[in-house]
Formats: C-alpha cells, sequence, structure tokens
C-alpha cells in the first residue's frame, strides 16, 4: 500500500469502487438507450427524462456554490440563459454542420457563461458577507431585460428555429437517442468533476470557507480565489446545461429563465441537501417528474413545492441527504473499513 | 570565507536575529486608540507571553500581526522583511499562523481535514489533476494525509481523525485549532487564551504540549493568558498592555512585581 503511495497510482480499493460506478453507468445508459430505440419509451417521456438530466446539471452545479462554498445564488438561471442563447445563436449562424457545431456550441456557451461569473463575481466575492445573493439576483433579472430588449436574441419572440441536433431528416427515434446520450453523459461529466473537484484540496479549501471563512483565510486559503473558482465553475456548467436545454426545446423564450426558475433549482439543491451531490441528482429527479404527475395543477405548482419545502425544513432541515453522499462504493468502502481501521491504528502507534 | 565560519554565522543568526519584530505598532477605531507604539521582538524559539486586562488591545495585536487589520500606524516584520499590508492568506504563507479566542473550527468537516485545509497552501497539484486524479493528487493527498495524523498525533487526536470537528469535546477543540495552526507550518505561533476553558490538569498538559511544540516544530510561541500560572510557568517574556499601551515587559518575575502591573490588574478588576 505505501508503495503505491509513493507512486501516485490510484489505491486498489478507489480503483474496484470507480470500476463497480462506471460499469454501473454503462448499464443504466444502454439499458434506457435499448427502451429509448424500441419504442418502449416514447418521445414525450424520453423529453422528460431529458429535462430531468438538464436539472441534475443545474442542480449539482448550483450545489457547489449554495452547498460547498455555502453562498446563496438566486440567479442560477440567468447563466443558464446565457448559456442557452450563446449556443443557439452559434448553431443557428455559425455556418458549421450541426454536428460539429453543437459540441462546440457546448463547450462555448459554458466559457461565455463562466465569464459572466467573472464579470459577477468578482465585485461580489471580494466581500465577505451574502452580497452574491443580492448581486446574482440582480444579474438573473437584468440579463433576462437586456435578451428582451436586443434583435438578434429574437426579443420578446424569444429565438426560433434552433436546429435540433442531427442533420435535417434525421429521423424522431435517433433525435430522441442523441439528446438522451448527450444529456446523460453531459450530467455524469458535471457530476464526476464537481464530485472530483469537491474531495481534492481545492474543494476542502471551498468547504473550509463555508465553515469559517475568517478561520479559512488565517489557514492560509486564498478565499476569493477559491470563491471565485467555485462560482465560476458553477457558472460553467448553468452555461452548459441552457446549450442543451436550448437544443432540446428549439426555441428561446427569455420569460422562461426567470427569478422563479431560479428558485426552482436552488429549492432541488435545498431539497437534496446542500453539500450533497447524490441528495441533489435526487433532489433533480424527483422534482423534475413530480409536475408530470401534477398535470391539471399547473397553478398551484409553486404552492405544492413550498409546502415539500416547509414540510422537509420542519422534518430534515439539512435537506434529504443533509451533507452525506449515497453510493454502493461507500457502502463497499463500509463493508472493508475494519481491515483499513486497523491499519491505520497500527500506523498511528 | 571558510564555510565552517559560514554556517556559524548562520547558526548564530537563527537564534539571535528576532523572527517577529513589530515598532511602534497602533491602530484606531473610530477615535478609540485600541493599540498605540507597541513594540516587541520575539526570538527564534522564544515563548512570550501577551498579558493585560480585559479589553486592553491583545486579540486586536494579533489581529494587526495577521493582517486582519491594517495597523494606523508602525511595522512589522517577519525575519526582517515587512509583511504591512499583506493579506492575511499571504501572512500564514510566509509563516505566522494563529488560533482563535472563541475557537473557529471547520465544524462540519473531519479533524483531519481541519488539518488539511492548512497544508493546502503547502500542496501543488492543481485543480484539474485534482478532477482527473493525476498520479500528483494521488501522491500529495497521501503524503500529506500520512503528514496530518502525525501531527494529529502530537496532540493525541489520530483516534478522532474521521471525527467531526464539532463533536470533540472543548478541551481537544482547542488542541485541534492548535493543531490547524501548526499545519500551517508557521515559524511564529499565535495563541490567543489557549487555555481558556481548561481544567487545571487540562491547562498543565496544554503548557507540556506547547513546550514540546516549540521544541519539535522550531517555532516562536506568542500567546495571549489570563490564566498568571499558566503565563508565569511557561513564558521566558512577557509584554504587558493596558488600554493598548505596553505597561511593562522584562521576565515573568520582572513583570510580576512591577507596581504598574499589579495596579493594572488590581484596578482591572
Ligand atoms: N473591529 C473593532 N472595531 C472597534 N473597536 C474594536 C474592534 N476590535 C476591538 N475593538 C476594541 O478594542 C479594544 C481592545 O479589544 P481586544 O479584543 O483587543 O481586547 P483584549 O485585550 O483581547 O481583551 P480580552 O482579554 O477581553 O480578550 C476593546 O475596547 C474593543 O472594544
Ligand atoms: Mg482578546
Amino acid at each position: 500500500m505505501t508503495n503505491q503511495k509513493k507512486t501516485g497510482l490510484i489505491p486498489k480499493s478507489k480503483l474496484l469502487s470507480y470500476a463497480v460506478n462506471a460499469a454501473l453507468l454503462l448499464i443504466t445508459y444502454v439499458l434506457f438507450f435499448v427502451l429509448i430505440a424500441n419504442g418502449t419509451i416514447n418521445r414525450y417521456t424520453s423529453g422528460i427524462m431529458t429535462t430531468m438530466f438538464i436539472n441534475i446539471i443545474l442542480t449539482v452545479s448550483l450545489n457547489l456554490v449554495s452547498g460547498f462554498l455555502g453562498q446563496l445564488v438566486l440567479g442560477h438561471a440567468g447563466f443558464m440563459s446565457v448559456g442557452a442563447y450563446t449556443a443557439a445563436l452559434f448553431t443557428l449562424y455559425s455556418g458549421l454542420p450541426i454536428t460539429i457545431a453543437f459540441p462546440i456550441g457546448i463547450v462555448l456557451a459554458g466559457v461565455v457563461a463562466a465569464v459572466f461569473g467573472v464579470i459577477i463575481g468578482v465585485p461580489a466575492l471580494r466581500l465577505r458577507g451574502d452580497y452574491l445573493a443580492i448581486i446574482t439576483l440582480g444579474f438573473g433579472e437584468i440579463i433576462r431585460v437586456i435578451i428582451l430588449a436586443c434583435d438578434f436574441t429574437g426579443g420578446a419572440k424569444g429565438l426560433r428555429g434552433i436546429p435540433t441536433i442531427l442533420p435535417q431528416g434525421s429521423d424522431a427515434t435517433s433525435l430522441s437517442l442523441a439528446k438522451y446520450s448527450y444529456v446523460f453523459w453531459l450530467a455524469v461529466l458535471t457530476v464526476v468533476i464537481i464530485w472530483a473537484f469537491v474531495r481534492s484540496r481545492h474543494g476542502r479549501a471551498v468547504i473550509a470557507i463555508r465553515e469559517d471563512e475568517i478561520a479559512a483565510e488565517a489557514s492560509g486559503v486564498h478565499t476569493t480565489y477559491y470563491k471565485l473558482f467555485a462560482f465560476v465553475m458553477a457558472a460553467f456548467f448553468a452555461g452548459v446545461a441552457g446549450s442543451l436545454y436550448a437544443h432540446h426545446i428549439g426555441v428561446l423564450d427569455p420569460s422562461k429563465f426567470n427569478f422563479d426558475y431560479s428558485v426552482e433549482i436552488l429549492l432541488m439543491a435545498v431539497l437534496g441537501g446542500l453539500g450533497s451531490i447524490t441528495g441533489s441528482i435526487i433532489a433533480a429527479v424527483a422534482l423534475t417528474i413530480l409536475p408530470e404527475f401534477l398535470r391539471g395543477f399547473e397553478d398551484y405548482r409553486m404552492l405544492i413545492y413550498a409546502v415539500i419545502l416547509i414540510i422537509v425544513m420542519l422534518f430534515k432541515p439539512s435537506g434529504l441527504m443533509g451533507q452525506h453522499e449515497f453510493s454502493l462504493s461507500g457502502i463497499l468502502a463500509r463493508l472493508s473499513s475494519k481491515k483499513s481501521g486497523a491499519l491505520k491504528k497500527g500506523k498511528g502507534e | 570565507m571558510a564555510l565552517v565560519e559560514k554556517e556559524k554565522l548562520l547558526q548564530q543568526d537563527k537564534t539571535d536575529r528576532p523572527v517577529l519584530e513589530a515598532e511602534n505598532l497602533g491602530i484606531v477605531f473610530g477615535g478609540l486608540h485600541a493599540v498605540e507604539d507597541v513594540h516587541f521582538s520575539l526570538r527564534r524559539e522564544q515563548i512570550m507571553g501577551l498579558i493585560g486586562p480585559n479589553g486592553a488591545g491583545k486579540t486586536t495585536v494579533f489581529n494587526l500581526l495577521t493582517g486582519v487589520y491594517t495597523p494606523t500606524t508602525g511595522q512589522i516584520k517577519l525575519e526582517g522583511q515587512s509583511i504591512l499590508g499583506k493579506k492575511t492568506y499571504q501572512i500564514t504563507k510566509l509563516g505566522i499562523a494563529r488560533t482563535f479566542q472563541n475557537i473557529r473550527l471547520f465544524k462540519d468537516m473531519s479533524v483531519l481535514d481541519n488539518v488539511r485545509v492548512a497544508m493546502n497552501q503547502k500542496m501543488e497539484y492543481s485543480a484539474l489533476a485534482g478532477i482527473l486524479g493525476l498520479p500528483s493528487y494521488w501522491r500529495e493527498e497521501a503524503a500529506i494525509e500520512e503528514k496530518a495524523m502525525e501531527l494529529l498525533s502530537v496532540f493525541h487526536l489520530e483516534n478522532n481523525a474521521g471525527d467531526r470537528a464539532k463533536n470533540l469535546p472543548y478541551g481537544q477543540q482547542r488542541k485541534l485549532e492548535i493543531a490547524r495552526a501548526l499545519a500551517a507550518d508557521p515559524k511564529v505561533l499565535l495563541l490567543d487564551e489557549p487555555a481558556a476553558g481548561m481544567n487545571p490538569t487540562e491547562t498543565a498538559e496544554l503548557m507540556e504540549t506547547i513546550k514540546l511544540i516549540r521544541d519539535r516544530f522550531h517555532v516562536a510561541v506568542l500567546l495571549i493568558e489570563h490564566d498568571m500560572s499558566f503565563v508565569m510557568g511557561i513564558c521566558e517574556h512577557l509584554v504587558v498592555l493596558d488600554y493598548g499601551r505596553i505597561i511593562a515587559s522584562g521576565s515573568p518575575e520582572e513583570v510580576r512585581t512591577n507596581p504598574k502591573v499589579i495596579a493594572a490588574y488590581l484596578g482591572g478588576e
């Protein structure tokens, strides 16, 4: 074991759990791929699945800032809209074939949203305190008004004719499969990246800021830098989610990215548990599917959300998962923890 | 110059040159001179006490030394270099680490992580290396875990490594805070009332620990403490503050018998 540590190889125990998780992911992916391909999952349902994965990206990325960094963000939908319009305008006007333009558009969406993240974050995060909530709230509203006022964004009429992600003439099932593949793997990528970030030294610094900013600074953590890093990273993924949304729906209506939507994403993160990635995933899945059962009660959706929030706050104020993570590999690790526990004790003496 | 001579000079340098100097240090809060004309010099591996009645300005001195506040007047030098105007995290990197009067741990993080956070500034792998799990990530993380566990064992906290910091009993929280400060690998350790709230046994143990830290990690210690037997028992030099000004300084014996000090404490109480 010590040898492995010196060489910087992945410890065997970790490797096993990574392999298990990767295999599970692949099986899940293939399973739903087949179900969509053979029509068991219809277009309507696969559309909801797409929304679900987009919401996972939004919620997990928001959780990085609101959960791990501990700063309230009330304008996540604003960053999403920046990404959505960036990608849509790119695929509309770049002249590249869509199969090339779309992936470039996704990256571009993330980058532009991240740039906005820097512009918003630098003044807001240099200060100690909850300025970020107010400033992101303002940003979300301002960006919406700007989109409404501009011509090239389609203004209030919305941006129409965003190309589908496959060349024209592709059949509906292929399109569903392509969308599914994109959102599935991008959601996986988002989760893996944010998860890996959080457990690295950089993630520890971010969490330390949440716990006690003054003590973090006194422990040598460059708090402004890490706050900005986490915030910009979240903005990037919100932009990515936006690009997926734009090409999923095909039409962009600026009013979609309003304050309510930002709150909805925040709600998912809070319900899942601020500081729990798996909690965010569970909440995003649940709150995407739930409204489907509430068709006909559309007007009461926010009310129902509010009631759920109140119930959760009463019985489990830290959210579904608190700051804990659910993982199969974690269970595996717990089973073998006796061994490593004994090892550690031996080392201490 | 002969190598031997050079080494000798270096050796001398090490013991004689002050590691931390404050000159004419002062800060004004809206008309209140919280600290005024404070000066001292801390030698390598020296244990110095900063004492004085409540509200004398002791914690404020710490806040000045660590860049939490920018002094209105004066100069602070760490190993001869001015650290004036530097940010707190930069000063920590340069070699001044501290604990807080009211314990400030990362409560919901593990005991081990509390220590690892302070080691962050000495680590090198990039965010990308961390995300991709490159060899540098695994190597540095393994090394840092070992170092952190070693440090925890100095404070007999190694068996609590996985516990959340907030679940430790009070005395151990105080110890963890010192361990975290040491994890930053400082040259100067500032302890703000480390024995506060400890019982006599814990206090006696803490005295031994501080001496041990000094010898083992070669740090100079500047500590604020109200417990006089603690201060007298451990400090080689004392600086006494009252109303932001130094009213006495010297060996514990000199200070104890200084009429000004006696008056300040009697008047203060
Ligand atoms: N940020 C601040 N703004 C205004 N006044 C302050 C500030 N910080 C400290 N003071 C004042 O400076 C004086 C010195 O406070 P300080 O906390 O340094 O005292 P202390 O010697 O540490 O006392 P104690 O033994 O009670 O901890 C007090 O009168 C305090 O009210
Ligand atoms: Mg104080």
